[in-house]
């Protein structure tokens, strides 16, 4: 069965869903091996699928059935009993474990199927400060004077998904631009992640740690840095609501002359 | 040559400019009252067996009262939607 690490956005919040569709994945698996293998074997089987792989998506999946590559960061802390093994494993966003551990299994020639699985992580989300469903029906079972502190406890701001996002820190004054659809231009920039690239996706974030929208860097952080214009990052989603800050810019029709003739 | 989980990678921050922000315009996330509290929120939920993600998402959905809610990633579920499930029962 699969259980574990499941974020639940709420309301406004499910704007950024897409975000955290992306981030990386942590699961502890049960694989059941089809025939007997030696331990060393499988250990060293275990290894080679540390790094990049070549996955098509099971028959019934979320996504187009089309060979992908994705990054397997660690597999550790293997546990084996006969033709059970267990196995911690880190890995890219949109990995498939049932799949790989069918191809573990056709490595290894016996065969191997997925037991039951376990998510440890999505993000900066972990098993530490997991809540259960039962959680969520005391909340709702409790008295509206209770209520406060128990949501104080199991909801967590949104903010808390981007810990591993890359971001840019926006001035006061760009935040309404943004928050109307416009994209970020250099002059709005006050703080960013390193290792920023042309088409990362990035979180922008007012001062006070508030997400303001998701983007789509246009530059490398480098230019960011280096350049005193241009179009830094284009605006994909916004979640901040648009009265939050106040308008700052000039209207279209005091802009110039010129654009009435256009 | 493996690659490090994002998590285990440290992110720096870099300052390109000295600018301070107006404490009177909007809210720090943790000082926001409940209903902004709940509407900017998120539940890290321990997905129990049996259930599809979606079908969790309804119950917070209906339990909160909530317009909207959405989940990161479908944990799926081992006997997929349509697919018979064995029971003790069918084979006796």
């Amino acid at each position: 069965m699969v259980t574990g690490v499941l974020p639940l956005a709420l309301e406004d919040a499910t704007k950024t869903i897409q975000a955290f569709l992306l981030t990386g994945k942590e699961y502890v698996c049960l694989m059941t091996m089809h025939g007997v293998v030696d331990e060393t074997r499988l250990r060293s089987v275990l290894e080679e699928f540390v790094g990049d792989i070549f996955q098509k998506p099971p028959v019934r999946a979320a996504v187009k059935r089309e060979v992908r590559k994705r990054t397997i960061y660690s597999i550790d802390d293997v546990e084996i009993d006969g033709r059970q093994v267990l196995f911690r494993v880190a890995c890219q966003a949109g990995t498939y474990i049932r799949k790989l551990v069918y191809d573990v299994g056709e490595v290894l020639e016996v065969g191997a199927h997925m037991r039951e699985l376990r998510r440890t992580r999505s993000g900066s989300f972990t098993e530490k400060d997991i809540h259960s469903l039962y959680d969520v029906l005391k909340l709702s079972q409790a008295s509206p004077d209770e209520r406060e502190e128990m949501v104080r406890q199991i909801v967590r701001p949104m903010e808390a998904a981007f810990d591993y996002v890359p971001r840019i820190y926006i001035r006061d004054s760009a935040v309404s631009s943004i928050c109307h659809g416009a994209d970020l231009a250099v002059p709005g920039i006050v703080k960013l992640t390193e290792g920023i690239r042309p088409k990362t996706a990035i979180a922008l974030f007012t001062l006070k740690g508030e997400l303001v929208a998701l983007s789509r860097a246009l530059m490398g952080t480098e230019q960011m840095m280096r350049d005193e214009r241009g179009l830094a990052a284009k605006t994909v989603r916004v979640i901040m609501p648009t009265d939050t800050y106040p308008k700052l810019w000039k209207p279209r029709h005091n802009r110039s002359v010129v654009s009435q003739f256009n | 040559m493996s690659q490090q989980a994002p998590w285990n990678k440290s992110q720096k921050l870099l300052i390109k400019l000295d600018e301070e922000t107006d404490p009177a315009l909007g809210c720090p996330p943790e000082k926001r009252t409940i209903d902004q509290h709940v509407r900017f929120g998120l539940i890290n939920l321990d997905k129990p067996s049996g259930p599809s993600s979606h079908e969790v998402v309804a119950w917070v959905k209906r339990l909160m009262r909530l317009h909207h809610a959405g989940h990161g990633g479908t944990l799926e579920v081992l006997f997929g939607a349509g697919v018979i499930q064995w029971s003790p029962a069918f084979f006796r």
